[in-house]
């Protein structure tokens, strides 16, 4: 991806080095605290420097060739005045969000950074809640993402100047979706490190839609971290797309802190990327918590896909379900690793993971490895993957009923895709994905200059087949 | 219509039909009957094009065309059915979706244009009434659940709604209560034409009973070995097809 071959040790240096140099800029006016963390995370990552092939975690996917220290790094809020509206828009019909998106890392509403709504609900710039609501930071910042887990954790924690904060109060029911919009538009290779950080208080619920998009085709890195803190009894949706150009590597690390009673399900939708790397973990922290975290992956040419979860049942009675499934083409590269840890106490725990791979030419390749460590004696586990090819009788079938062999394949695809698509539970966004699964199949989704939901200047496409269920 | 001329197929090195003739006129319906393992479903997988068998010699002309030469779906495009003796279940895929861009696609092929949603909606009730299929069934993926029974059903189901000129029934009636049976010969009987044909591979004389052949057939060790009327079928209940060999 990046055109120097580096030794990832000089990388790591350059990187550590970069921060001393800046750490004034970088630090400017923030509160104590958010100092203190940046200084062990930068020491960490002296320590440890960036993930790479050497942990297992990341055998198979090597970031380090994918970003370059001489990369540009946006390291002061660009204060050019930029209507964000105008270089980005997204809309779904009949999908209202309240939308909040990030330029190059920042957090791109200049006029409203950071709002408190009537019902109080806390929505903006991270940065300018440092600055806001220091106690409130205080108390979550770091510490789900704690430095201490990788490399990457710890860069962007030294790193990370801004972001999206939300704050969902005391049994409130959020009935707006919020979409966060993460835009990278540069004329020079471009390093980021978003930080975002989401904290629901007992009982409160909240849907979010997270789009990762390139608005032009430049290359970029960007190693985000999300912090989110679901209190007893809260319940978030959380829909992740992915339609970055193929210059892009993006490693999105999200820890997800549950408390008893809460409820969480993400649906990670890749459809383009360069380097996708998702890390999800998990801790079910209380009893009954419940957590679907669900997958789709639909990769081609040499894009490389890399699901990585780690689910922490570290309370008894708690559910767990990770569901991923991709199709590859060409010479693209998906890797599952599902990392269940069942703890001592964790009695009756459910547990369940699946990863199912087509894998559609000899070239394309997939690794899958489920690792279960499982120390309680009342458990119901389950795991399986399978890599496998279109069914060769399923397709003499449809043909000999003269269906094409391309729409015998799109609808073979299209239907193992459709049990993702179908666990998306507002029928609105279902539909839109629904749209753009079935472009991605038929090659004609493109990396335009909107958002993952919408291309403004496009029609309606026709389709030969009709998906739409008559 | 069909013209079949010393036909020698193999499959993995092993030679399956060893010089099979068969010629079938518009408006006929043929039996084709004979001992299990003998090549039947391979002579119909071949006239449907499926791939893994090697054609050694011989030819299939169809409409005049040759028909080896001719990809699965253009034989399908062309007229050509067959019902599978083991229809394949197509886990995610609805009988909708699979019924309307097989039907689109037929259509186009034939310069028709296409149906209507609400078109297409009203054929899929008025074959479904014919051939007595569930309600619930055309709304769940292909064949995925379905009873044995069911599975047949469907097949019929397909051959009313695409109106093949060439049926080629592989086994239908295996499995089937009388009932069943019936519905699937009526379904048959509905859709005879002087223009069309149909080949039934069938076990039993049974269904000869419903479906009144033109000519019958016995296929063994991958060879034709006697043809005549409909009283062949009953001769072949009652004997069995030992004093043939
Ligand atoms: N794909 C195959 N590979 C190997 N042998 C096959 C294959 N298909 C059919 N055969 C063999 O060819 C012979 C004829 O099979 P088939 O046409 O299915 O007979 P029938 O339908 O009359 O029972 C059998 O001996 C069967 O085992
Ligand atoms: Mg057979």
């Amino acid at each position: 991806m990046s055109n120097s071959h580096h030794s990832p040790h000089t990388l790591s240096a350059a990187l550590a080095e970069r921060f001393t140099d800046n750490r004034k800029v970088i630090n400017d006016k923030d509160p104590v605290f958010v100092e203190k963390l940046r200084a062990r995370a930068i020491e960490l990552f002296r320590q440890q420097g960036l993930p790479g092939s050497h942990l297992e975690r990341w055998r198979n996917t090597d970031i380090t060739q994918s970003l370059d220290a001489s990369y540009y790094h946006e390291l002061k809020r660009n204060t050019e005045k930029i209507n964000i509206d105008e270089i980005f828009q997204c809309k779904v019909d009949n999908f209202e969000t309240f939308l909040v998106s990030q330029l190059n890392g920042w957090f791109a509403h200049q006029d409203h950074l950071l709002r408190e709504l009537d019902n109080g609900v806390i929505v903006g710039s991270l940065r300018e809640a440092f600055r806001q609501y220091p106690g409130l930071i205080k108390k979550h910042y770091g510490t789900y993402a704690p430095p201490e887990d990788h490399g990457l954790t710890a860069l962007n924690t030294a790193f990370a100047q801004d972001g999206v904060f939300i704050y969902v109060p005391d049994s409130l029911e959020v009935k707006i979706p919020i979409q966060m919009v993460s835009l990278v538009r540069t004329s020079n290779p471009v390093l980021l490190f978003p930080r975002n950080l989401v904290v629901m208080e007992k009982n409160s619920s909240l849907t979010m839609v997270h789009c990762d998009d390139s608005i032009e085709k430049e290359t970029s890195f960007s190693g985000s971290v999300s912090e989110f803190f679901l209190d007893e009894g809260a319940r978030l949706d959380y829909y992740k797309l992915q339609n970055k150009d193929d210059h892009s590597a993006v490693v999105n690390s999200s820890y997800f802190h549950q408390e008893a009673g809460s409820a969480l399900s993400t649906h990670t939708i890749s459809l383009n990327g360069g380097i996708l790397r998702n890390e999800t973990r998990v801790t079910l922290n209380g009893e009954n918590a419940r957590a679907d975290v669900l997958g789709l992956y639909l990769m081609d040419r040499s894009q490389h896909v890399d699901n990585y979860v780690f689910m922490d049942h570290a309370s008894p009675n708690c559910y767990s379900n990770e569901q991923f499934k991709g199709i590859l083409d060409d010479r693209a590269k998906a890797v599952f690793n599902g990392h269940i840890l069942v703890r001592k106490d964790a009695q009756s725990t459910e547990a369940f993971q699946s990863n199912k791979n087509i894998q559609l030419t000899d070239e394309a390749r997939v690794v899958t490895q489920p690792f279960l460590e499982i120390y309680a004696d009342d458990v119901k586990c389950s795991h399986g993957a399978t890599v496998g090819q279109l069914d060769p009788l399923a397709m003499f079938y449809l043909r000999s009923r003269g269906i094409c062999h391309r729409n015998a394949r799109m609808l073979m695809m299209y239907a193992f895709a459709a049990e993702m698509v179908n666990q998306i539970s507002i029928h609105a966004l279902k539909e839109q994905i629904d749209h753009m699964v079935v472009k991605r199949l038929k090659g004609e989704l493109s990396i335009c200059d909107q958002c993952v939901l919408h291309c403004k200047d496009e029609r309606q496409v026709s389709f030969e087949i009709d998906m739409n269920k008559v | 219509m069909l013209q079949i001329k010393d036909l020698v197929v193999s499959v993995e090195g092993k030679t399956i039909l060893q010089g099979v003739n068969l010629e079938v006129s518009p408006g006929e319906v043929h039996a084709v009957m004979g001992p299990n393992g003998s090549g039947k479903s391979t002579l119909a997988n071949i006239i449907a094009g499926k791939e893994g068998y090697e054609v050694v010699s011989g030819s299939i002309h169809y409409q005049g065309k040759n028909l080896l030469d001719m990809d699965v779906e253009d034989r399908a495009r062309e007229g050509i059915f067959m019902g599978f003796q083991y229809p394949v279940e197509i886990p995610g895929v609805s009988m909708n979706n699979f019924m309307r861009t097989a039907i689109d696609e037929i259509r186009k092929y034939r310069g028709e244009k296409p149906l209507s949603a609400k078109e297409f909606l009203a054929l899929m009730n008025k074959k479904k009434k014919l051939v007595g299929l569930k309600e619930s069934l055309a709304g769940r993926a292909v064949n995925e659940g379905f009873s044995g029974g069911e599975k047949k059903k469907n097949e019929i189901f397909q051959m009313a709604l695409l109106e093949p000129v060439l049926a080629i029934l592989d086994e239908t009636d295996s499995g089937l209560d009388i009932d069943a049976l019936k519905i699937v010969a009526n379904g048959v009987n509905a859709l005879k034409t002087k223009n069309t044909s149909t080949i039934v591979i069938t076990h039993y004389q049974r269904l000869l009973d419903y479906i009144v052949p033109d000519r019958v057939h016995v296929l063994s060790d991958g060879q034709i070995i006697k043809s005549g009327n409909k009283e062949l079928a009953l001769e072949l209940e009652e004997k069995g097809y030992g004093w043939l060999e």
